[in-house]
């Protein structure tokens, strides 16, 4: 943590991330708008006092909108990386140690997976289900589990001849506890760098299926549904736009500082090559 | 004429806990046409002295007093990185433990050789005459067709030999040889020590030669140094130390090794205690916690006794002869 | 099966296949012979080494014993039980009286687990958790000699020696009756080579272990072994009483490999058998003996006829033109 904070970047990011999650968390809190309130009476008005951001074309206040469109777009992000990890780490273990055959089928599958275009997949998924917070989550899961599983295989691979698994198994432990405990904590640590530098990508393709109309259904709240809005109405307001860009444009800069600089710290060599 | 003269070499390295003595006051010479042997478990300091040799330190690792005298004239210690360039590889050549560090998987053996001679100025026929000359002196059968051939198509033994070959190939003053033959088999170690004599001999080069090993030192080197814990303990011909070691360490250290006896003992020798942290030396000798002859005396840093001829050795007890402690 | 053996291997096999589809298309050998027929016993509380260079077979042996690397022809009787074709589920309980020791001492501790969790690793595997751990610990560790505080530590803080150390407490947790050492002083210094290999002599006699110990190092052999085997090209050349062996080798292979050793006299005058050529690939096994292409003694009849094994009284060998006869 004292690591972090002696990066300038790192810092930055660090700050950049406790604001944008603070303020999902305690949306309810700092405002006293509900998001999704219309008011007729008060389109288009400028930052004031009274507003923070301004209204959007409905007379809704943009900075509660914001602040619960953060909750959908971290709850989203984190809840939709972690659950690629998850799937990655256990499909990962299972082709690294598992049987060749499997391993030659899984990756097979992977690779189809991952070429497939992600505009292409979130249009057919959304074609398929409707548009949903579910499908933002599935593209995200489709797009990011084969990549993890990939590493976390080629990392089991290596490990699996490692001379202290061959150990473990010439105990008699079992599959579960030789990947359990002799495989994933060693492999483990790069992964999450990585995972955490995804972070702003699911950001970014939460923001881009709700400003498509792929996302998150209006009326709930959203980045990108903001960022829509606004360019629907841009000769009205340019507010709109700016409420619904600068929160993306932060939150994806403060996760990736955060993430570049925990890999760095985690390994010093990548960042004296850079 | 000396080839390698160090003087008083001392470097530290800067560590989280705090900075620690990685060299102590090392001096020892390497004359011209002569093996040079360095002995000494783990820890001794060993790879930190070739590094320095090297100009290779790591970033954290600084030379904070002495000289190393490359022929005669330049110190190693204060060249600078491009005048260090010139001289790896040309003058100063290196082999180690592991052949790999010195081949390129990707290229071809010719190719690798023909690259090392980019500042011989011949013909590429001529460069590849001069690379079947060196291969056929490691004993590389058909070399011709050789050439041709990438490093893993040799097996372990050969893939040294030629990292030996290149090594040698543009005549080096000095051959530093860190460990050459520990990674091989009984067998190919007793061959590649008899290849480096005879090369030695040929080329008229002098080796640094590195070993862990008692039985190839003693093959090999004219001359040795001992050394424990940074500091050289002890140095004199081969032939002095080993049959009339005197510092406590090396006696022990010959009396541990295993090819001493020729026959089973119902327990072997060893060493009590461990290596002393180099963040905190012992005061006075480095070795006084693990020496049983040790006394108040040995509290304040011992001399450099010399013991006649070239011999020396770092104790305030040296004058109990090595039959004591090997009987 | 004689009753003091422990265990009996018989003309033991292990291949492996090497080369893809394509070899296999081309008609390039795909199998390789790692062990051929491979026999020995080892009797109840002693110990026997296997010696051979690298590439002769001698740790796919130790895994094959072991269940890690199944074993295509032959019979492996451990304490009277068949091991060739055991399930891992069956294998489990033998894997507790036949624990292994891998080669590099800190490489074969888990990086990421504690020495007491490394420690307690083979109780938990094989259920017996219930037992006072932390006493268990404190056994091993003073079984093996290092200090109490040792458990806390993690193997990258460990010295070759400590780790290995750690690792014969391991091998040595669930009381075992064979232990195998697959080169249990490989990269340690020779002050703690010794420490090693007295720390094996003592738990021996002290438990009445057996060991079998590989390696490529002949000294360790003459200080531990009672009886040992040379391998070459996965065959065993010779194998006899230790000490009968270091005194009167009657393989050409083995007198080699015996006066191969470097010994710390800069005077000693050495009468080296020198072997030409290098060690023949495992694809491409030469015809007749297979030792033919290195000795020093072949004659005409070593390149045709392959030599059959030759037991006299407890020794067997396996050479047309024996030694020291």
């Amino acid at each position: 943590m004292r690591g972090i904070l002696r990066e300038p970047l790192g810092a930055l990011g660090l700050t950049l991330v406790a604001v944008v999650v603070l303020s999902a968390i305690f949306a309810g809190v700092l405002t006293s708008y509900a998001p999704s309130k219309i008011s007729p009476t008060e389109r288009f008005a400028s930052p004031s006092l009274l507003h923070l951001l301004g209204t959007d074309h409905l007379g809704r206040d943009l900075f509660t909108r914001v602040l619960y469109g953060g909750r959908i777009a971290l709850m989203i992000a984190l809840g939709a990386t972690l659950a690629s990890l998850v799937v990655g780490v256990v499909l990962g273990l299972i082709a690294g140690y598992g049987p060749r055959w499997l391993d030659n089928i899984m990756l097979l599958v992977f690779d189809a997976v991952k070429s497939f275009p992600t505009v292409m997949l979130a249009l057919t998924l959304v074609t398929l289900f409707g548009p949903s917070l579910y499908a933002v989550v599935l593209v995200v899961m489709l797009v990011n589990v084969p990549g993890y599983a990939r590493i976390i295989r080629t990392q089991t691979l290596v490990l699996k001849s490692a001379e202290h698994v061959m150990a473990a198994r010439s105990m008699g432990a079992s599959a579960t506890r030789i990947l359990g405990i002799h495989i994933l904590p060693n492999i483990i640590g790069p992964i999450l760098i990585l995972v955490s530098m995804d972070v702003p990508v699911v950001v970014a393709i939460e923001a881009g299926m709700s400003f498509l109309g792929l996302g998150v259904r209006p009326p709930t709240p959203s980045w990108g549904a903001i960022l829509n809005d606004g360019f629907a109405n841009i000769r009205d307001s340019y507010w709109i736009v700016i409420a619904g860009g600068l929160p993306i444009v932060l939150t994806t800069l403060g996760f990736t500082f955060l993430g570049e600089t925990l890999r760095d710290l985690f390994d010093p060599r990548l960042k004296r090559r850079s | 004429m000396t080839v390698l003269d160090v003087r008083n070499l001392s470097v530290d390295f800067q560590t989280e806990g705090g900075r620690l003595e990685a060299l102590k006051q090392v001096s020892f010479t390497v004359p011209a046409n002569r093996s040079v042997g360095v002995v000494g478990e783990s820890g001794c300091g060993k790879s930190t002295l070739i590094n320095a040799v090297l100009g290779l330190l790591a970033d954290n690792g600084e030379i904070t007093s002495g000289e190393i005298v490359f022929e005669g004239g330049k110190d190693l210690a204060r060249l600078d990185a491009d005048s260090m360039r010139a001289l790896r590889g040309q003058r100063i050549a290196t082999v180690f433990q592991d052949p790999m560090g010195a081949l390129n998987p990707v290229l071809s053996v010719g190719r690798q050789m023909r690259d090392i001679q980019y500042r011989s100025g011949l013909s590429k026929r001529d460069k590849d005459a001069r690379s079947v000359a060196m291969l056929r002196k490691v004993r590389i059968p058909d070399p011709e067709s050789r050439l041709a051939q990438f490093p893993h198509e040799f097996s372990g033994g050969m893939k040294q030999r030629i990292a030996i070959a290149m090594a040698l190939m543009m005549e080096p003053a000095l051959l530093i040889a860190d460990e050459p033959t520990t990674a091989l088999d009984a067998t190919l170690e007793v061959a590649t020590i008899e290849l480096l004599k005879d090369l030695q001999r040929d080329i008229g080069c002098s080796v640094l030669f590195i070993s862990h090993h008692l039985g190839v030192i003693a093959e090999l080197c004219d001359e040795m140094i001992v050394m424990y814990a940074g500091e050289v303990v002890e140095s004199g011909t081969t032939r002095e130390i080993f049959h009339d070691a005197r510092h406590p360490y090396t006696q022990r250290l010959l009396a541990c090794d295993p090819a001493r006896l020729s026959h089973r003992v119902p327990r072997l020798p060893t060493i009590a205690g461990t290596l002393p942290d180099l963040r905190h030396r012992p005061p006075g000798c480095v070795f006084q916690p693990r020496c049983d002859r040790a006394d108040t005396q040995c509290l304040t840093v011992p001399p450099r006794a010399s013991l006649g001829g070239s011999h020396s050795a770092r104790c305030w007890h040296a004058e109990v002869p090595l039959a004591e402690v090997t009987a | 099966m004689s009753a003091g053996s422990l265990l009996e291997v018989n003309d033991l096999r292990v291949s492996f296949r090497v080369g893809g589809l394509s070899a296999r298309l081309a008609g390039r050998a795909t199998e390789i012979e790692a062990v051929s027929g491979v026999s020995f016993s080892l009797d109840r509380g002693s110990t026997f080494a296997l010696v051979g260079e690298s590439g002769s077979g001698k740790t796919t042996l130790a895994r094959a014993l072991n269940g890690l690397q199944p074993a295509v022809a032959g019979s492996i009787r451990f304490d009277g039980q068949e091991l060739r074709g055991l399930s891992n589920a069956g294998m489990k309980p033998v894997r507790q009286r036949m624990p292994m020791m891998f080669q590099d001492p800190v490489g074969s501790l888990s990086p990421r687990l504690s020495v007491r969790s490394l420690l307690t690793e083979p109780f938990a595997i094989h259920g017996l958790s219930n037992r006072d751990l932390d006493t268990e610990v404190r056994r091993l560790l003073a079984l093996v000699g290092l200090p109490r505080d040792f458990a806390e530590r993690y193997p990258h803080q460990l010295s070759g020696g400590q780790a290995r150390r750690v690792g014969v407490a391991r091998a040595i947790a669930l009381d075992p009756v064979l232990v195998i050492a697959d080169e249990p002083t490989a990269g340690l210094d020779v002050s703690v080579q010794g420490e090693v290999l007295n720390l094996l002599n003592d738990l021996r006699d002290r438990m009445g272990l057996s060991m079998l110990i590989i390696t490529h190092n002949l000294h360790v052999v003459r200080q531990i072994a009672d009886r040992m085997a040379v391998m070459y090209l996965g065959r065993f050349v010779e194998q006899g009483e230790t000490e009968a062996i270091f005194t009167k080798p009657r393989h050409p292979y083995t007198a080699a490999l015996l006066s191969a050793n470097p010994e710390p006299d800069p005077d000693k005058v050495h009468q080296r058998i020198s072997l030409p050529a290098d060690v023949p690939s495992l694809l491409a096994r030469p015809k007749g003996c297979e030792f033919h292409t290195r000795c020093p003694q072949a004659q005409p009849r070593c390149s045709t006829e392959a030599p059959l094994p030759v037991v006299v009284g407890d020794s067997r060998l396996t050479c047309h033109f024996p030694l020291n006869t």
